[in-house]
């Protein structure tokens, strides 16, 4: 398929369906599905065939319209109306008032801060095509950047575009793409794999799995071009098994790209070819450590090795490998369509383009949030998040997970990007947003992380098997007040033993809740231990 | 078919000294006679970087390396003997020792344990961190050899030996963090193993009391490693 075919393509895929009067998006991503969007949408589509409006009026199923906690949500156009809390009983009203005046208690106001301070770029085809049509994604100018790429670049002049736009990795490091993919290119031998992590086990973070369930196609695009950049004919999608949705419009979209001469061999009637596995995980949190997931894909004990050889050198069954994130190669398609430049005209001088998040806790509005680097955590919290409810104050916001810390009120005007972040003792991660008032408490949100980490410990190296375990009953004798200052002076060694001698990620950045909410919040530690109480009245003292 | 193998000078602790290009820090210390402590490495056996005992310092770096697994290079400058790595090390066996039941006195390899003896070397007088005491089995099953939980530090060294040197791949591990534990075939008591020669190749390796021989004094359990080495090298002859 070249270019002129793709756009062909697209066209009369738009002429086939004559324009209807009315369409009704409606989001059928896993958080609206959760509360009922398929209901929603069967009932519409019932109220429509009786009234005899097919012909005038189109449901659609679309990706993640973004404000996931007022789900069901859905669009209707060309009114531009969006409604939130939709439910099976409100579909005679939607169909009666469609081109006349909305139904007013179901509006979700478009024009909030929420929906305008945003930045689209991973996300800009969520909410609008059907996720499980590639007529759908290619009348957006899908898979236009790979033929682009086959027919008029050379894989080094592909790799110089991705260099020049500045991306970094979105897996949570921010390691330079560019650089990763010259890497594995140069890298020697004739057989080399690209894989995607999909494994997401971050607590609380869905930007992955929504971007693979709101526009598939767009990750094998880029996985597609990475392929080619790199020399690699074989590829892997690494998805956790609790995603199903994700994997169902996956299959579905490597058929219908693969029907299309997208994937497969001899794309595009080139001689470059390309074929793409999906590898389910079962959802151990460390299989997201790049040497453990290449592990469990050959089949092994999903366990961490020591670094180097790094995988661009030895990966998969010992292959050459390039391993990046879902976000990573979703951004890949836009900076080949629009060029590096205009990439690296977005953000700031180091952290280029945009990143998504899952903002979550104590803000108004919850969900999925696209957002240009360097805007500042106040923008993100009171403008797009809608500030704190119920008149409570700002405390604390968590970024990066199990592996990040918590920022204070100070920090609220620094601009967001991956040096800012780590400047403060947190990290970008990959994209957990957690808000909390002063209802939380500091040792008591340590100690969440330190469970998880707890459990989720592959078990191989001794100082996160153990350290962590020790660091947990540190931590629950503090929030039982049981603890001494001893117990504490103990808890920062070990924080300092664990971060500089485990094996992996996991272990590295397991202290870093512990280190960040010391520095910042040391006089709640102080409080359980000398004064056997809880400032936030969250933990049970024994007293 | 031979190939130029090239050698690289570094240094250790400020001592000179060269390595061939395929050797690891800590080999080329131990040919120089610089100790450096290990647990979960064993010459013969593919090295895995777990137990963290091995860590040194390397000028420019500003991560901590696992000498076992991390191979020589041109000027590289090694430290192995830093307060803070000294210190590390000590926490290292702490941790270990608090994970199990670990009761020397009454240890069927009390005197010739490599864990005790580490403690000994690093000067490790206390543990400050408190017990666990985890309740743990005891699999007897096997009509020669033990299996002792309580005493096992999951250096997989038996596992590998098995796989990678007797080939039966009779063990592995289950679970994970810190409720991981070694297992024979899938988790069946060892005596009904199916895979199990008897050869006692685990029983040699394992560096505690975790593993050893029925119905032998204290004084004949003393474990026997040198065949590794050996029998890798016969093989490498072979090929
Ligand atoms: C414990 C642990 C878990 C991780 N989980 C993920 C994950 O779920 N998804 C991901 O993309 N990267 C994860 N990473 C980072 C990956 O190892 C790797 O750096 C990343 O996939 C590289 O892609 P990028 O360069 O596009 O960011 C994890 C790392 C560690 C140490
Ligand atoms: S740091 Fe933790 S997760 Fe990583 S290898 Fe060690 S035990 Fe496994
Ligand atoms: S005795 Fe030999 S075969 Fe049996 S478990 Fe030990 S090493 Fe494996
Ligand atoms: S049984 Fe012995 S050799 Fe096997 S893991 Fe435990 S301590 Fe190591
Ligand atoms: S899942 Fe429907 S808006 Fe996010
Ligand atoms: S000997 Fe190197 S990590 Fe155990």
């Amino acid at each position: 398929m070249t270019p002129e075919e793709l756009r062909r393509l697209a066209e009369s895929h738009e002429e086939a369906r004559p324009e209807p009067r009315h369409r009704i998006k409606i989001c059928v991503a896993a958080g609206c599905l959760s509360a009922g969007s398929d209901r929603v949408r069967e009932a519409l589509q019932n109220e429509i065939a009786q009234r005899g409006l097919e012909s005038e009026c189109e449901v659609k199923g679309v990706g993640c319209l973004g404000l996931c906690t007022a789900g069901p949500l859905m669009l209707v156009e060309p009114d531009g109306v969006m409604y939130q809390g939709v439910t099976e009983q409100d579909a005679p009203a939607i169909v009666e008032s469609l081109g006349k005046k909305p139904v007013e208690q179901l509006v979700c106001p478009s024009d909030m801060s929420f929906f305008t301070k945003q930045y689209k770029i991973v996300l800009e085809n969520s909410g609008v095509i059907d996720p499980e049509k590639i007529e759908d994604y290619i009348a957006r100018d899908g898979y236009t950047a790979l033929a682009r790429v086959l027919e008029e670049m050379t894989p080094q002049e592909v790799i110089d575009e991705i260099t020049r736009s500045g991306l970094r990795g979105r897996g949570g490091a921010g390691y330079p793409t560019g650089l990763k993919w010259s890497t594995v290119a140069k890298a020697g031998g004739s057989r080399k794999f690209v894989i995607c992590n999909a494994d997401e086990g971050d607590p609380g973070a869905f930007m992955d799995r929504s971007v693979l369930e709101s526009d598939p196609h767009r990750v094998l695009e880029g996985m597609a071009i990475a392929a080619y950049a790199v020399g690699a004919s074989q590829g892997f999608l690494y998805v956790r098994a609790e995603y199903p949705l994700a994997v169902k419009r996956l299959r579905t979209a490597i058929r219908q790209a693969e029907r299309l001469g997208l994937l497969g061999n001899n794309i595009c009637g080139t001689t470059f070819s390309f074929h793409v596995d999906i590898r389910l995980g079962a959802g151990a949190f460390v299989c997201g450590e790049e040497t453990a997931l290449i592990a469990s894909i050959e089949g092994k004990r999903g366990q961490p090795r020591p670094r180097p050889p790094y995988p661009a050198e030895y990966g998969l069954w010992g292959y050459p490998t390039l391993i990046n994130n879902v976000e990573t190669f979703a951004n890949v398609a836009p900076i080949i369509r629009n060029g590096g430049d205009w990439f690296a005209s977005i953000g700031t001088e180091k952290s280029k383009g945009t990143k998504v998040f899952a903002l979550a806790g104590r803000v108004r509005n919850t969900g999925l949030i696209e957002v240009p680097m360097g805007i500042t955590l106040r923008e993100i919290i009171f403008d797009i998040g809608g500030g704190i409810p119920d008149g409570h104050r700002f405390k604390a916001v968590q970024t990066g997970g199990p592996s990040g810390g918590c920022i204070p009120e100070q920090y609220l005007d620094m601009p967001v990007d991956y040096e800012s972040l780590a400047k403060v003792g947190s990290i970008m991660g990959s994209g957990g947003m957690i808000v909390m008032d002063e209802t939380s408490c500091m040792v008591d949100v340590a100690k969440f992380f330190m469970d998880f980490c707890v459990s989720e410990s592959c078990g191989k190296c001794v100082p996160c098997r153990v350290g962590t375990a020790q660091m947990y009953h540190l931590l629950n004798k503090i929030t039982s007040g049981e603890a001494t200052m001893e117990d504490l002076a103990l808890l920062e060694e070990l924080c300092d033993m664990v971060k500089y001698t485990s094996l992996c990620g996991l272990g590295q950045t397991a202290p870093n809740p512990v280190l960040s909410t010391l520095q910042y919040f040391r006089e709640e530690y102080i409080a359980h231990i000398v004064d056997k109480q809880c400032p936030a009245g969250v933990c049970q003292m024994r007293q | 078919m031979n190939q130029p193998v090239r050698v690289k000078t570094l240094k250790i602790d400020d001592r000179d000294v060269s390595g061939r290009e395929d050797e690891t820090i800590l080999e080329v210390a131990r040919q120089n006679g610089i100790f450096i402590p290990t647990l979960c490495n064993l010459e013969g056996l593919t090295p895995i970087g777990a137990c963290r005992l091995c860590l040194v310092e390397i000028k420019g770096v500003s991560r901590l390396l696992p000498a076992c697994v991390t191979r020589v290079e041109e000027g590289m400058e090694v430290y192995t003997q830093s307060e803070r790595l000294q210190k590390y090390r000590r926490m290292v066996l702490e941790l270990l020792f608090s994970e199990r039941n670990h009761i020397c006195s009454v240890c069927v390899v009390n005197g010739h344990c490599e864990l005790q003896n580490m403690a000994q070397i690093l000067g490790m007088t206390h543990v400050s961190v408190p017990y666990r005491f985890p309740r743990l089995p005891v699999d007897a099953s096997h009509e020669r050899f033990v299996v002792d939980h309580n005493r096992c530090i999951l250096c997989t060294r038996c596992v590998r030996v098995c796989d990678e040197i007797e080939g039966a791949h009779t063990w592995d591990v289950m679970g994970r963090g810190i409720d991981s534990r070694v297992i024979t075939d899938l988790s069946q008591p060892w005596g009904e193993s199916e895979t199990c020669t008897s050869c006692g190749k685990c029983v040699n390796v394992c560096p505690t009391g975790a593993l050893f021989e029925k119905g032998k004094p204290v004084s004949e359990r003393l474990k026997k490693r040198q065949f590794l080495p050996y029998l890798t090298m016969m093989r490498e002859e072979r090929r």
